[in-house]
């Protein structure tokens, strides 16, 4: 915004390529909001144009150079200050000049990755966006575009059950399972409590999801726990043999796959908390973390999503290019 | 949009026996108090009530105990559990002193009516001490138990009721006012 009334201003507006078909996903901001954005994967070429309107028709814009950047970066509330960018990419649009007329300038950063996905929590943002600035000497015009990432994955090769006896002694006995130890966020939570023992008068169990967002590294960790669900499995006192089933559809919640140590910064963690209550309020709990992950819309016979990546990024040939947009085009059809 | 459906069918578990679904629960506890019998003379009189405890609970050395106690025995354990656990300790039936002050019409403390009420105060006292599971913890609704794998002994241990002076209250031949209070350990 140029507060100065001689002289001309401009206004920017950057346009995806393929923005009609191009998927967008709903997001929260830092204020509790949703809004939607497009949606990107990692290794995917970002391209589109900015449109440079000038305010004033029929005077110029002097400008010392237009760019347009991608951006990712990491973005601790406690301390705004520091952004901490993971990827930087910077494309020249136009030497420093001037502009008699409203512009259009193309631009593309190819295969571009994003290794983390979007993620706006209680302590800690990772956004990624892009920005055309027009460099002036005393003030720039410069217009954002957020864009969210979804890392996703494949059916992982390895996933046991969670199968253990724990308890008090003479007290409380009890066996959980659960059927796997790795969810996708789409998933359901198929598992048991069996009571070998039980002398304690139960009134109710349940079963709570825990999400921990962890900042901060050595003395400065700070964890900030959130109970997602809470989900009632039984009412009333078991006894001994008895079997309560468990079945939590993990759809109906707001979860992100687990992030593990992002970018050495932050990590996003989830726990499955199983809780008994008896007649005088206490609680006995068992804390078990699962690792949730995030699945590609639809299962493809032929190359994976990310396998068309990976081999665009080693040939770069023609035909991974055409893999890689048939991949994509189904994977936004859902 | 050709997902696959995920299976949600239950986990195997092995069918419940019967035993374990109709039997006596695993925390099986019954105190009574009754039988009051007036015992000695004159001045020297005084009221014991007999004590039957059955139970399954682990903690207990007797699983079936029957002992004899006077009111003021319920005192000195009501005295000694009060200093020694962290448990509100509920109150006694009243100590009736004005029953005890000559003149009266009737029998004063050995009379059948006082002595009912006195029996049903008395047993009152106890099932809420029994029942409350605990005491070596206070009534707590914040107080909230991790499950361990391994079987470890917990300290204060929820269905503790582990008070030496509670256990030779009720499982001893006779109370004996020298001992050294102490806390149970179970086998």
């Amino acid at each position: 915004m140029s507060f100065f009334s001689f002289g001309q201003s401009a206004e920017i507006d950057i346009v995806l390529k393929d923005a009609e078909t191009r998927k967008k996903v709903e997001h929260k901001t830092e204020d509790g909001k949703k809004d939607k954005y497009f949606l990107l994967y990692d290794g995917e070429t970002v391209s589109g144009n900015v449109n440079v309107t000038l305010k004033n028709p029929g005077k110029r814009l002097e400008h010392q150079g237009i760019k347009m950047e991608f951006i990712g970066q990491i973005e601790l509330y406690y301390d705004r200050g520091n952004h901490h960018e993971f990827v930087s990419l910077v494309k020249d649009l136009a030497r420093p000049g001037e502009l008699t007329q409203s512009q259009t300038f193309d631009f593309e950063f190819t295969h571009v990755e994003k290794p983390y996905e979007s993620y706006t929590g209680q302590n800690v943002k990772l956004r990624y966006f892009l920005r055309a600035t027009v460099s002036r000497r005393l003030n720039d015009i410069s217009k954002e575009m957020d864009i969210v990432v979804h890392t996703l994955s494949t059916y992982p090769e390895l996933n046991s059950s969670i199968k253990m006896e724990v308890g008090i002694e003479d007290c409380l006995h009890i066996e959980f399972e659960y059927n796997k130890s790795k969810y996708h966020l789409k998933d359901v939570i198929v598992g048991k409590i069996y009571f070998l023992l039980v002398r304690l008068k139960i009134r109710h169990m349940e079963i709570d999801i825990i999400k921990r967002e962890t900042t901060g590294t050595g003395p400065n960790v700070y964890h900030e726990n959130d109970t997602i669900a809470k989900y009632e499995i039984m009412d009333g006192a078991p006894v001994r043999g008895e079997s309560i089933p468990i079945r939590l559809f993990l759809a109906g919640y707001e979860m992100t796959p687990t992030m593990r140590d992002i970018n050495k910064k932050y990590s996003v963690r989830y726990y499955l908390n199983l809780v008994l209550i008896d007649e005088e309020e206490r609680r006995y709990f068992k804390q078990q973390e699962i690792t949730l992950w995030r699945k590609g819309d639809i299962v493809k016979k032929s190359m994976s999503h990310q396998a068309a990546i990976a081999s665009q990024r080693f040939e770069g040939s023609s035909s991974a290019e055409k893999a890689l947009a048939q991949a994509q085009a189904k994977e936004q059809e859902q | 949009m050709a997902d696959t459906i995920a299976d949600t069918r239950r986990l195997f578990s092995k069918p419940q026996n019967l035993n374990d679904a109709y039997g006596p629960p695993s925390n099986f506890l019954e105190i009574d108090v009754s039988n009051p019998e007036t015992v000695g003379v004159g001045r020297t009189r005084f009221t014991t009530y007999e004590i039957r405890l059955k139970t399954n609970l682990p903690i207990f050395k007797l699983k079936e105990s029957r002992v004899r106690r006077r009111y003021s025995d319920f005192q000195w354990l009501r005295g000694e559990l009060e200093r020694d656990s962290k448990v509100v300790v509920p109150p006694l039936p009243g100590k009736a002193l004005s029953r005890q002050l000559p003149f009266r019409g009737d029998d004063g403390i050995f009379d059948d009516s006082f002595i009912e009420e006195r029996r049903a105060g008395l047993e009152q006292f106890l099932n809420k001490i029994l029942s409350s599971s605990s005491n070596s913890l206070p009534p707590a609704s914040d107080v909230t138990w991790g499950l361990y794998e391994f079987k470890d002994r917990v300290a204060g241990h929820p269905l503790a009721q582990n008070e030496r002076c509670l256990h030779m209250f009720l499982q001893d031949e006779s109370v004996d006012k020298t001992y050294t209070p102490s806390k149970i350990r179970q086998a």
